[in-house]
């Protein structure tokens, strides 16, 4: 089996895609000729030509507008947007049709598609390089929302989202595009949406993480293990719909949770996390859970790893609510 | 391709034929006039209806039906049209019930939508019009995408995607001619020139002389049409369409006309316009135009006419006996199934 990055395991998924199912078309900036600024989308273009892997102009908004009519149409976009802080131009096209398209319609009409997008922070790319807006689409009914961590789910996941009949919004945690490699399998797989993933077991705490900040998590949890601090970590997959299901049966036994959420903290993720598992935990919890989250301000540059919920801010978090003073 | 200050017309605001009469049928001509006239008097009694409550929200096209009408006329069974705000009127010319269309404006468990959208939001898979949302603007890139996917399918249809002037001043109408031109869609964007956007004149849309310039800043061949000659829309859509679909790129026609009633039920023209305007355009009323052009063919006559408006008024009033106490779907959760 070979050892692939995230981005190789992404690149495997579109290939094996796009060989299985000729609706699916990719499209977005600089994707076919240099394979994306990620590569993502490297040497697709080659193997499926300029019709299916398709260079855009620079306008996002125009590029998700077509992928709509293509999708319902019969097509199955794949948009790459080249960083989730310019899918901002694609909003409107986004919030107000492609997910309010089958409602609206009566289920008569849908664009089912995928917009692919790197998200988060910690490459040195200051306000505009660097966002997490997950919770936009969240709030958005009508999108499924789906965020890897690792090669082996990347590829899984985004197979799936591919073949979903919702649209998908796919955001990679760039941060660790190159970070590791694991083994992925070369053949075609899908991993269920809407089923989140419980990556360390544990008895003490509870920590839900996503994307890059799942990676955080993994190693703040292996130096409280260290301290004796058993925790359970809940790789969450897809927010939208979420798993909540998975977070309850673990706080249920634990009685404690922490929430990463690397992006401003109010009106965050984390927070809506916390409100569901209070509404149906409330008697199971040993104390009051805990975001560890961004601030609320603009993605600083320099001060970027003050501002990331990094492992340190992670474990005393964790120590803090296993040993309450 | 005529230069953009020229406008292409067939009738004359008397009804006179000014140029050869193209060759088209007189069963199509009745039919997009009877399909006109339907249109006028469904919008008619549902702003009465609203009047009295009845009806919540309603947006009419009230000197405007010729560009949705005369285009479905121009287009075959399979080519999608993709509309803006005023077009409805296109999924009656090509055989959506009537019945069905009035129930979308009261938005109950007989509408296809069931009520999730206001009325004169229609959209009809079976006759292959798409759904609109509310955005002005937003559904022009839609219809390019389509045109794409039907190069890409090969299935020989085109896509035709409406737009107001007002539209042209949104960042998707710019959007969609760019990629429009860009990937040679197989598509017409129409936009329906009726000179308001709510009580902006289309002098505050543009310094330009015309909006078919808009289209000739990206490349794309552009017509201007006097969309109140309902046989110039269809003798130019029907042009355009041979063109788009013998796969030479997409075509932008600007058709000209005027919305004669208010923008739609919440609104009071009288704070913006002034009357003289509306009845220098009243004189151009696209139905009497193609009233006359058919009397004067001896296609039609006075009685067949005052026969026409009776029935139409009839099943109006039979499906609203129907529709009216007709309960409404429940709501559901979920993506909209
Ligand atoms: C993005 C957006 N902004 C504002 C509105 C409110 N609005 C509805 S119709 C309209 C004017 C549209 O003018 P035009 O495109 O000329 O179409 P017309 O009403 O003349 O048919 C406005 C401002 C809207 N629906 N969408
Ligand atoms: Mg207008």
């Amino acid at each position: 089996m070979p050892h692939w990055n995230l981005v190789e395991a992404i690149n495997s998924a579109l290939r094996i895609s796009l060989n299985r199912d000729n609706r699916i078309i990719i499209l977005g900036e600089d994707i076919a000729k240099i394979g994306g600024v990620f590569r993502a989308t490297k040497g697709l273009l080659e193997e499926f030509g300029e019709a299916r892997v398709m260079d855009t102009p620079l306008s996002e908004g125009g590029i998700v507008g077509i992928a709509i009519g293509m999708a319902a149409y019969g097509l199955r976009p794949v948009v790459e947007i080249q960083f989730a802080d310019f899918i901002y131009p694609a909003f409107d096209q986004i919030v107000s049709e492609l997910a309010k398209l089958r409602y609206r319609s009566g289920g008569q009409y849908s664009a089912p598609m995928v917009i692919r997008a790197p998200y988060g922070g910690g490459v040195k790319g200051g306000l505009y390089h660097s966002q997490s807006p997950e919770t936009h689409f969240i709030h958005t009914p009508g999108l499924k929302v789906v965020v890897p961590s690792h090669p082996y789910q990347a590829k899984g996941l985004l197979t799936a989202a591919i073949q979903d009949e919702e649209p998908v919004i796919f955001l990679e945690p760039k941060r660790v595009y190159r970070a590791h490699r694991e083994e992925v399998p070369e053949d075609y797989y899908t991993l269920p949406l809407g089923k989140a993933r419980v990556s360390c077991i544990g008895e003490n705490v509870t920590v839900v993480a996503w994307g890059a900040m799942h990676h955080e998590a993994t190693t703040a949890i292996e130096q409280a293990n260290e301290r004796n601090i058993s925790c359970e970590l809940i790789d969450l997959q897809t927010l939208h719909p979420m798993d909540i299901q998975t977070v309850i049966t673990s706080v249920r036994k634990t009685g404690r949770l922490v929430v990463v959420h690397e992006a401003p903290r109010t009106g965050g993720f984390a927070g809506e996390i916390i409100s569901q598992v209070t509404e149906s935990c409330f008697y199971h919890l040993e104390c009051p859970p805990l975001r560890i989250t961004g601030a609320d301000t603009p993605f600083p540059y320099t001060g970027e790893m003050d501002y990331l919920p990094l492992a340190p801010r992670i474990l005393a978090g964790i120590e803090a609510i296993a040993r309450p003073s | 391709m005529l230069p953009p200050t020229e406008t292409m017309r067939i009738i004359d605001f008397q009804g006179k034929v000014l140029r050869d009469i193209p060759k088209v049928s007189r069963a199509i001509l009745l039919r997009i006039y009877r399909v006109m006239m339907t249109v006028r008097l469904v919008d008619e009694r549902m702003l009465i209806l609203h009047r009295q409550g009845r009806v919540g929200f309603y947006g009419a096209c009230t000197g405007q039906e010729a560009p949705p009408v005369a285009t479905a006329a121009a287009l075959q069974e399979e080519d999608w049209i993709i509309p803006g705000l005023r077009e409805g009127a296109a999924m009656l010319y090509r055989g959506y019930p009537l019945e069905l269309y009035l129930a979308q404006v009261f938005g109950n468990g007989l509408d296809p939508m069931r009520g999730r959208q206001m009325p004169s939001h229609q959209a009809a898979r079976a006759v292959r019009q798409f759904s609109w949302s509310s955005c002005i603007g937003t559904q022009v890139p839609h219809a390019v995408g389509v045109g794409i996917a039907m190069s890409r399918r090969g299935d020989g249809s085109i896509a035709v995607g409406f737009m107001g002037d007002g539209a042209t001043s949104t960042a998707d109408v710019h959007r969609g001619l760019w990629a429009a031109a860009h990937f040679r869609s197989r598509c017409i964007l129409i936009c329906q020139n009726n000179y308001w956007a709510i009580s902006q004149p289309m002098r505050s849309q543009t310094r330009s002389r015309t909006l078919a310039e808009r289209a000739y800043a990206y490349g794309i061949p552009f017509v201007r049409i006097d969309g109140n000659d309902a046989v110039a829309v269809y003798q130019g859509v029907g042009e355009a369409a041979e063109y788009v679909r013998a796969d030479k790129g997409p075509v932008f026609l600007e058709m000209e006309t005027y919305r004669m009633g208010a923008h739609s039920s919440a609104d009071d023209p009288q704070l913006y316009r002034d009357n003289q305007e509306v009845a220098s355009w009243k004189q151009r009323d696209p139905l009497v135009r193609l009233y006359t052009f058919l009397l004067d063919s001896g296609w039609w006559t006075e009685t067949e006419d005052e026969l026409l408006k009776q029935k139409i008024g009839q099943s109006i009033t039979r499906s609203l006996e129907v529709l009216e106490p007709w309960p409404i779907a429940p709501i559901e959760v979920g993506y909209g199934r």
